[in-house]
């Protein structure tokens, strides 16, 4: 039986993986083989590394990180942030993405999605929504970019539909009202979406303990969890996440 | 020209620098090759026919290249091993595109259909992640590797040999589908072994010191 995935998320900024101690200050976390090693010994699914560079100059450094893990840790690498062109996707599938995330760029230039699974496939292109529950539209969530500063007037599940019929073969969905809260997913934005698309969907955004990752797949409908800071802090080591889910009752692979 | 030990096809489509590494790192003291010489391919000792995309771009990029009878003539001569789409396209036919394979294998290549489980949930396509891979059969390559083992799959399409006894390993989505063919010196895999942690590298580790 096919497992459902964890897959802890790197933040990676001017080249090096960072963990923010605050709001203001982000501190090295290490080596990125290193840690993308110990991952991969605790059992991680997948990993993620988010670009967060604030500055286009700095933003190919992180090809070099993607070329020194996926030399070393042999699991799929999902890489999103500051993909604006098919270019982008094409040098970080060069350097040893197995797959990329586009956010913001495919609600400004939805083409970007559709030229990029037509030229390397819907396996490897992953659609990044940003959602926020929202009172003043007709719909219950709507899109936003920019690191959920910027409402775009989309109705989320719309948006995930489109997506994948433009050709996206993943969803990382992350409820934005959710991020850093540590009071779980938003499962319920996750069941609209998942309901309405075939493709598989990644639950983000939230998680503060083990049971929010049983529920995004129980109640969200989620094919994979993905988390940051309850693995990067050592709250929990991805077994420790695998083992409790297999105790729930859910498939994973250990 | 020096003989290369193991020569990874390249046809143009996508990312090779996954399958190289991975043979790299199990085989540090072998000369791997990522190439698109059809001379270099012939003369290779071990080849591996990766592929990722769309079958149909896959076999007219082969063709472009001039590459389709290098292909073929590794997988009757020497150690073969074709990787997801570089399995596909060993067959007849893709319902992907309804595009003509290489034709080596006899059989078709099938999209999964929709499906809905019991409490209502659509199954999601690509399969996508990791799942049980059951032997039918020992083989070198499963050697170290339990039967039931998990490796990481993503794909749309699967292949359906017309010769089940070709079936070398199996998983479920949620039916039974083939995984893995062996036919003498060739071995096809559709799940993707340089992505699958310690079972894949020993996989590859397997191929590489393969003696078929």
């Amino acid at each position: 039986m096919l497992a459902k995935r964890i897959i802890p998320c790197l933040d990676v900024t001017a080249g090096r993986v960072v963990k923010g101690v605050n709001f203001l200050e982000l501190r090295d976390a290490g080596d990125p083989v290193e840690i993308a090693q110990r991952y991969n010994d605790q059992g991680a699914d997948e990993l993620c590394f988010l670009d967060i560079t604030a500055s286009s100059d700095d933003r190919d450094l992180i090809l070099h990180i993607i070329e020194g893990v996926a030399s070393q840790v042999f699991i799929p690498l999902t890489v999103g942030g500051g993909v604006r062109q098919v270019e982008d996707v094409r040098r970080l599938l060069n350097a040893g993405a197995d797959k990329v995330s586009i956010n913001t760029t495919a609600v400004l230039n939805p083409q970007v999605v559709a030229d990029a699974t037509a030229r390397f496939g819907s396996q490897c292109i992953v659609v990044a929504i940003d959602a926020k529950k929202v009172d003043n539209q007709p719909f219950e969530w709507e899109v936003f970019t920019h690191g959920g500063r910027n409402p775009t007037g989309l109705d989320a599940v719309k948006w995930a539909e489109r997506m994948v019929a433009l050709g996206a073969g993943e969803l990382l969905v992350t409820s934005m009202d959710r991020d850093g809260t540590k009071i779980g997913f938003n499962n319920e934005l996750n069941k609209a979406i998942s309901d309405a698309v075939d493709v598989p969907l990644i639950a983000s955004g939230g998680v503060g303990n083990l049971q929010h990752l049983v529920d995004g797949v129980k109640l969200g409908g989620a094919d994979a969890v993905l988390a940051a800071s309850i693995f990067h802090y050592g709250e929990y080591t991805v077994q420790q996440a695998k083992e409790y889910m297999q105790q729930q009752g859910i498939e994973v692979r250990l | 020209m020096k003989t290369v030990d193991i020569a990874v096809v390249d046809y143009g489509m996508g990312n090779l620098r996954s399958v190289s590494k991975a043979l790299e790192h199990v085989a540090p003291e072998l000369n791997v090759v990522v190439t698109s010489d059809a001379e270099i391919i012939h003369d290779a000792r071990r080849v591996v026919f990766p592929g990722q995309g769309a079958m149909p771009d896959c076999i007219r990029e082969l063709d472009a290249r001039g590459l389709r009878s290098a292909v073929q003539h590794a997988t009757q001569n020497k150690p073969f091993l074709g990787i997801c789409i570089g399995l596909q396209m060993l067959f007849d036919r893709s319902e992907e595109g309804d595009a003509a394979g290489l034709g080596l294998v006899r059989g078709q290549v099938k999209r999964f259909t929709q499906h809905v489980d019991q409490q209502g949930n659509k199954l999601k396509i690509p399969h996508m992640g990791w799942n049980h891979v059951h032997q039918t059969r020992p083989h070198a390559l499963w050697q170290n590797i339990p039967s039931g083992e998990r490796f990481y799959y993503v794909h749309s399409y699967y292949v359906a040999p017309a010769d089940d006894t070709l079936t070398a390993g199996y998983s479920e989505y949620p039916d039974r589908f083939t995984g893995a063919i062996s036919m003498g010196n060739l071995f096809a895999v559709q799940f993707h072994p340089e992505k699958s942690a310690s079972a894949g590298l020993q996989l590859l580790h397997n191929f590489v010191h393969w003696k078929p």
